[in-house]
């Protein structure tokens, strides 16, 4: 059976390393059950985040040779047998313990988002909605709040502007609300101040990274940027706005 | 040590999956204020993985759909042993739980006239489950973590309950800790909910993530509760069986109901032959009608014999496993790419997939997966009010996969989501209503302390075991001898084995500190996984037949007298002591329902 080394991140934000660690590769292993076998092998303290390993809870989100990954998804066969790997936390959160981050600010900026409205029933039994006219909402439900999106967010990751820039994931789970055909809420002025959509300028790095494959800066972020548009800048809706509360 | 936080609710809610966010929305929608607990973050509980969808007759596909149909097939899904109480309610208030969810902003996929469109699934007899692609316990689980976020539920996420306290007999209180950072946190409460989901992770080839220890049957149990029906573990007849790494992980039953196809080494569509006595005539009975069914005329043809019941399918598969007509990996192959396009497959099944194509390298839309049993699901639990889901101690409730009763003998895919919002929705009602005439206990910190001296021994321990090496052990043994197929002799083994590793646990170590320590938290969680592999080994040697999901080798048919009684496990000066019960008769009307059909 062949051996593979790793090194893995351990310690905290102001006090860590890479440790090496050493073990045995079965087929097809992705690069959480290498840390899994660590752990049980040889540190059993080596803090990891995971739940489903099928690419459905995104909850093991690392960095994989710098690359943000869910590391259930990760196999090792795709790198050389000749290549080291190397897994450290996520960059842009503050470390808990080697590869666990602090995503607590994450749920803040998703409580802050104006919740789902819908439009009164059309129908007893509920709403009437063709598939066509969800398939965009539904494109952004899918998200599995990994945060690596997050991660590789350069506003975030290089700038810090966690408490001025609501993020990527957050942007699709708002265009996931205003894109549903039965939303009625403006989250508008929400995008334009608290979430500051303007920090973003389109440099695509999240859809990249997406492990689910959204388009997240054509199809979420440019139609929000789109709608904050339309309601502020737009001279002639202006006009017509000012018109109506008269 | 000491406790260095402390809270207090009127309802506390332990387990933030489907049940547990359904039952703190419930709570507060009463006026009640919730503290919902979580091991994971937010929005990652179990429910997550959750792929088909939820069952609920809405009748948008088939007007003939009514809750009476959906009772019927839960009832003889469930061979007999279901609460036929909860099985009413379940079918009844499906539909309205199911649309609320729209309510709050979940998208399920549409028919073709604008309404939810509705999948069939094995054992039901109409297309019935609304569902987002293969990903509905997402949208699900999203839906209500947000609407409760907003309703102003008190999250704590990533914090394990790991003792409930009891003061004058009633629930008081649940001690946790911080998974973070280690410390010790008490909830004080007038009633609390259990919502801890399943406890596949005893066994060694599970679709259950780690938090699947069954904590909530073992914290009940201590407090005095009564377990039912714990030999009744769902083995899923679809895992992937290979590559090792992924073994057990779980392929929807979804594909079948898009129509997917079984077949062994020969090429042969087996499950042809598996059609048990009770369901003859219900499902097609040739290539042909089967293909029919799935081109779309459902009125004239029958549905595919792979639509039956999980527990016929797993052990057909077993079956033919066993008689050496298996896949190269040892399991069976499922195969869609000769019924469906591949744009059908990928809009329809995207996560099987993507999951395939990533983990296996298999392409699904040209080729045949292969697949295998694999461990998913407790119908066992902590036994409950059938209409308030309260347990035999006061001021205790319990919800979704950790209570028992809705299920019996074998749970029919779908009607896991359904149960969850069902019975989240009616534990959270009944415990917010009791909560209001209860006042908040004094807690004496004596308790407390010797509860944390308790779970901080193995820090204390030089030399003793890994956890990780005594949870394999389990794993192992669950695996081998209290899996799909049973006899006495293997059954005697597994419980002196688990008893031993109950000692055995008492000699662990635990290096590091308390924070974020892996090895620590999987000693705490094995606590819980050894309660429950010791109530499932010892309902097991009862049920001295074979009957839904539990086989016994040693006794290969159902004995009927043995089908209108339930095991009940309680503890008994520190012992597990069974019990029986029988299964109470639904009034004649809803027999004749269960037995001629609506």
């Amino acid at each position: 059976m062949a051996e593979r080394t790793f090194q893995v991140y351990r310690g905290s934000d102001d006090d860590g390393r890479l440790e090496s660690y050493t073990i045995e590769i079965d087929q097809g292993m992705v690069v959480l059950d290498a840390i899994h076998r660590i752990q049980a092998e040889q540190a059993p303290d080596l803090a990891v985040r995971w739940n489903c390993k099928a690419g459905k809870c995104g909850s093991c989100s690392c960095e994989v040779n710098g690359r943000p990954r869910l590391t259930c998804m990760t196999r090792l066969s795709d790198y050389e047998e000749s290549e080291s790997i190397t897994v450290t936390p996520m960059k842009a959160f503050p470390v808990i313990k080697d590869l666990v981050c602090d995503v607590s600010q994450a749920y803040r900026n998703n409580a802050s988002i104006p919740r789902f409205k819908p439009r009164p029933r059309d129908a007893e039994d509920g709403w009437r909605m063709k598939q066509f006219e969800i398939d965009r909402a539904q494109e952004m439900r899918k998200c599995i709040e990994c945060f690596l999106c997050q991660d590789v967010c350069h506003v975030l990751r290089s700038h810090r502007k966690h408490a001025e820039f609501i993020g990527p994931t957050y942007l699709v789970r708002t265009a996931g609300y205003s894109l549903n055909p039965i939303d009625v809420e403006d989250r508008s002025a929400f995008l334009k101040e608290s979430a500051g959509i303007g920090f973003c300028n389109i440099t695509k790095c999240c859809t990249e990274v997406c492990p689910e494959s959204i388009s997240i800066t054509d199809n979420a972020i440019i139609p929000l940027k789109e709608r904050v548009v339309d309601r502020f800048y737009d001279p002639l809706k202006a006009l017509v706005r000012l018109v109506r509360r008269r | 040590m000491e406790i260095s936080e402390r809270h207090e609710h009127d309802v506390l809610v332990i387990g933030a999956g489907g049940a547990g966010l359904r039952a703190a929305i419930a709570a507060i929608e009463a006026g009640a204020s919730v503290g919902l607990i979580g091991k994971s973050l937010l929005g990652k509980a179990h429910t997550v993985m959750a792929e088909g969808g939820m069952a609920a007759a809405l009748g948008n596909n088939r007007p003939e759909d009514n809750w009476q149909v959906h009772f019927r097939d839960t009832m003889r899904g469930g061979k007999g042993l279901c609460d036929w109480r909860m099985a009413r309610a379940h079918a009844a208030e499906a539909p309205d739980r199911v649309r609320e969810l729209e309510a709050w902003g979940a998208l399920f996929d549409r028919a073709e006239d604008g309404r939810m469109n509705q999948r069939p699934f094995g054992g039901h007899t109409y297309g019935r489950l609304a569902h987002v692609g293969d990903r509905t316990g997402l949208e699900m689980i999203r839906t209500l973590q947000d609407h409760a976020v907003h309703e102003g539920a008190d999250v704590f996420m990533e914090c394990t309950v790991f003792r409930l306290i009891l003061v004058d007999g009633r629930v008081a209180g649940a001690l946790a800790y911080w998974r973070p950072t280690g410390e010790f946190v008490l909830f004080r409460a007038r009633t609390i909910i259990l919502a801890t989901g399943g406890l596949g992770k005893a066994w060694k080839v599970t679709s259950n993530s780690w938090e699947c220890t069954g904590d909530g049957v073992a914290l009940a149990y201590d407090a005095g509760a009564e377990l039912m029906g714990m030999e009744f573990v769902q083995f899923h007849p679809t895992g992937m069986v290979w590559p090792p790494s992924v073994r057990g992980t779980l392929v929807t039953e979804g594909v079948r109901g898009e129509g997917g196809v079984l077949t062994n080494r020969d090429g042969e569509r087996f499950m042809f032959r598996y059609v048990p006595e009770m369901f003859e005539g219900d499902y097609a009975e040739s290539e042909e009608e089967a293909d029919r069914w799935v081109e779309g005329d459902r009125t004239a043809n029958r549905r595919p014999p792979e639509l039956l019941t999980r527990d016929v399918v797993a052990k057909a598969i077993v079956a033919e496993v066993e008689a050496g007509r298996g896949s190269p990996h040892g399991g069976v192959f499922l195969n869609i790419s000769e019924k469906r396009s591949a744009e059908y497959i990928k809009a329809k099944l995207p996560s099987m997939y993507h999951q395939f194509k990533e983990l296996a390298g298999v392409d699904i839309t040209t080729d045949a997966m292969e697949v295998g049993p694999t461990t998913h699901y407790a119908m066992g639990g902590v036994k409950v009010h059938p209409e308030t889901a309260a347990t035999c101690v006061p001021g205790l409730y319990a919800a979704g996969e950790v209570a028992a009763g809705l299920h019996g003998g074998n749970r029919l895919g779908g009607n896991s989501l359904s149960d969850l919002i069902v019975f989240g929705q009616r534990a959270g009602a009944a415990a917010a209503e009791e909560a209001t005439g209860v006042s908040l206990a004094e807690i004496p910190a004596s308790e407390l302390s010797a509860a944390v001296a308790g779970a901080t021994a193995p820090f204390t321990r030089e030399g003793g075991r890994n956890p990780f090496g005594l949870q394999e052990e389990l794993q192992q043994i669950m695996q081998d001898k209290v899996g799909i197929a049973r006899t006495e002799g293997a059954l005697r083994e597994a419980l002196e084995d688990v008893r031993r590793l109950r000692g055995a646990l008492d000699t662990c170590s635990v290096h590091g500190g308390r924070a974020f320590n892996p090895g620590w938290h999987t000693w705490l969680d094995l606590y819980a996984m050894l309660t429950v592999a010791e109530a499932v080994v010892l309902s097991a040697l009862e049920r001295r037949e074979s009957r839904g999901a539990h086989t016994r080798i040693d006794y290969p048919d159902s004995d009927a007298s043995l089908g209108r009684v339930n095991f009940v496990i309680r503890s008994s000066d520190g012992r597990m002591v069974t019990d029986t019960e029988s299964v109470s008769e639904p009034p004649a009307e809803l027999r004749q329902l269960i037995e001629e059909g609506v």
